[in-house]
């Protein structure tokens, strides 16, 4: 499988604080990364990073084997590397199918091509990966109206919208009913088999996370604190010790 | 509202609109100024409602037309007819290059620094107008007079505010339909996710607000005219009255909503001209106190105080 990510040596400061120190990781075309650590170890930053939402102080960021350190998000986005938001970012005075309209490939277009209807077969998508997350009955809501879970979903279903190459999903199952996670397992596994959308998955949740990746790489206090296959990540000592305290 | 009815309300209004001023002549003017009124709440719409970027600076693009008519019509040498028109285009032109400039400078900014920044805008046109003497200065500039018989000149202008004012509602009607649409509605909900999903916002917004000067540079180069003097502090760059009459007569009809701008200009505009008949000498202070009372009680506009009535009439059935 070809590296479609490949996060160089990243550094990134907020003031005094070093959120991420020297951190490597790879995705690899096709498959499920997870990236977990503890609360404050700079997985979201990192995130942020690689999605172009600030400017990193040291390292390099390559989106299939081009750099996109000095991007900002749109066009980034516009290559086919997208983000979702631990708080839920949705356009809460939209409705739903309104909400994938505009999160479809075609909408990040120029001008010329805003300034035409929505197309039917763009309507029908919406409507069909709405129902793939389960929300087709609220297609018509308010977004705003929707519970935090269900929010969560549109998101991740506007995200699917974009057809994105890459997908970084920040807590996909936090604040979702314990028992719609396995169904949700098995979406994000469907949208990397059946839509090829490669994932790289921040969660804390560790049953959820060591069932669905093939990769795992924990970071602790900024850097990069262990890599491998769920099984190994799971048994390092130096894993154990960052979740649950050194005596 | 629904399409069909949607259609009955325009064609009422387009009735409404023609023969209007051929059955009360004698209010041809304030009919007139009524159009004008839902030209400056559409406009103020495109950005204020649906893209969430609050603008008191619009003003400027109405200024602009006014004085674009009046240098053109003064110095073309043209017949009345073929010197509007042009100066109308001239208005346009320049109003839309000074969106695209200002937007490139201004629209970067959010929120409440937005809104501050497009005020000093419209105050710094305003005294930069009042200074400058190719444009009459402090003294203003007249308007060369209308050559028709003694009123087909308010007929005029009524008719051609009206068909301003009908084009602009169709256009956004027909813009908001779009994905263009839409996308302005994503940035007013989260601009941030806007650009994260891909969105080129820039030259949406930016578009935006060139549509939205285009249409107040042509009502004010026909205002200039209707009211045939341009003074720069109360008339072209008249922030305090139609600057700030624009905002409110949004908000009061629902900003964000097709029909609330047209119907926010309704309300207000006959609101305000029975204030200046029966409470004359406190008309002011009666119109500051409808201010109060819409910001109040009408926050969410008319159309959504009355979707929010529907929506519990629903609930409780």
């Amino acid at each position: 499988m070809s590296v479609l990510l490949d996060v160089q040596n990243v550094t990134k400061r907020f003031g005094g604080v070093v959120a991420n120190e020297e951190v490597s990781l790879t995705v690899k075309r096709g498959e499920i990364a997870g990236l977990i650590g503890p609360n404050g170890s700079g997985k979201t930053t990192l995130f942020g990073s690689i999605a172009g939402a600030h400017a990193v102080d040291g390292g390099d960021i390559l989106f299939e084997g081009r750099s996109i350190r000095h991007l900002r998000s749109a066009p980034i986005a516009r290559r086919g590397l997208l983000r979702t938001y631990q708080q839920t970012r949705i356009y809460d005075d939209m409705t739903c199918t309104e909400n994938m309209a505009i999160s479809a490939r075609e909408a990040q277009g120029g001008l010329l091509s805003l300034l035409r209807p929505v197309p039917r077969a763009t309507n029908a998508r919406a409507g069909d990966l709405l129902g793939f997350v389960g929300l087709y009955e609220k297609r018509d809501d308010r977004a705003g109206s929707l519970s935090f879970g269900q929010q969560k979903l549109l998101e991740f279903a506007m995200a699917l919208m974009n057809e994105p190459k890459l997908l970084l999903l920040d807590e996909p199952t936090a604040g979702i009913n314990p028992t719609l996670i396995n169904g949700l397992i098995d979406r994000l596994r469907r949208a990397n088999t059946e839509l090829g959308v490669t994932l790289l998955v921040i969660e804390h949740n560790m049953r959820v996370i060591m069932n669905l990746a093939h990769r795992i790489t924990c970071l602790a206090h900024g850097r990069v604190l262990a890599e491998g296959v769920p099984e190994e990540v799971r048994n390092d000592k130096r894993v154990l010790d960052a979740y649950l305290g050194v005596a | 509202m629904s399409r069909i009815s949607d259609w009955y309300i325009m064609g009422a209004i387009a009735l409404a609109g023609l023969a209007g001023p051929l059955l009360l002549p004698g209010l041809a003017t304030q009919i007139a100024f009524l159009w004008l009124m839902v030209v400056f709440a559409l406009t103020w719409d495109m950005l204020g409602g649906r893209m969430g970027y609050n603008s008191f600076g619009n003003i400027v693009f109405f200024g602009i037309g006014c004085y674009a008519a009046a240098v053109v019509q003064r110095d073309a040498g043209l017949p009345y007819f073929e010197a509007l028109a042009l100066g109308l285009l001239a208005g346009a032109v320049c109003a839309v290059l000074a969106a695209v400039v200002f937007g490139a400078a201004m629209l970067g900014i959010r929120g409440h620094y937005f809104a501050i920044g497009t005020l000093g805008l419209g105050i710094a046109a305003g005294e930069v107008a009042a200074g400058w003497d190719y444009v009459g200065a402090g003294s203003g500039m007249a308007l060369p007079l209308y050559p028709g018989e003694l009123g087909q000149r308010e007929l005029f202008f009524c008719y051609s505010l009206f068909a301003l004012a009908a084009i602009c509602f169709l256009c956004c009607r027909a813009v908001y339909a779009t994905r263009f649409g839409l996308a302005l509605n994503a940035i007013r909900d989260d601009h941030d996710k806007a650009d994260a999903m891909g969105l080129r916002t820039t030259p949406i917004k930016i578009f935006a607000w060139a549509l939205s000067a285009f249409f107040l540079a042509l009502s004010g180069g026909l205002a200039a005219n209707m009211i045939g003097f341009i003074d720069p502090r109360d008339v072209a760059f008249a922030g305090a009255t139609f600057g700030v009459w624009m905002v409110l007569m949004a908000i009061l009809g629902g900003k964000g909503t097709l029909w609330g701008p047209v119907l926010g200009a309704f309300v207000f505009h006959v609101t305000q001209e029975l204030f200046w008949t029966w409470l004359l000498g406190w008309q002011r202070v009666a119109l500051g106190l409808l201010i109060v009372i819409i910001v109040v009680f009408f926050p969410q506009g008319i159309m959504g105080w009355l979707a929010e009535r529907r929506a519990r009439a629903e609930a409780g059935t």
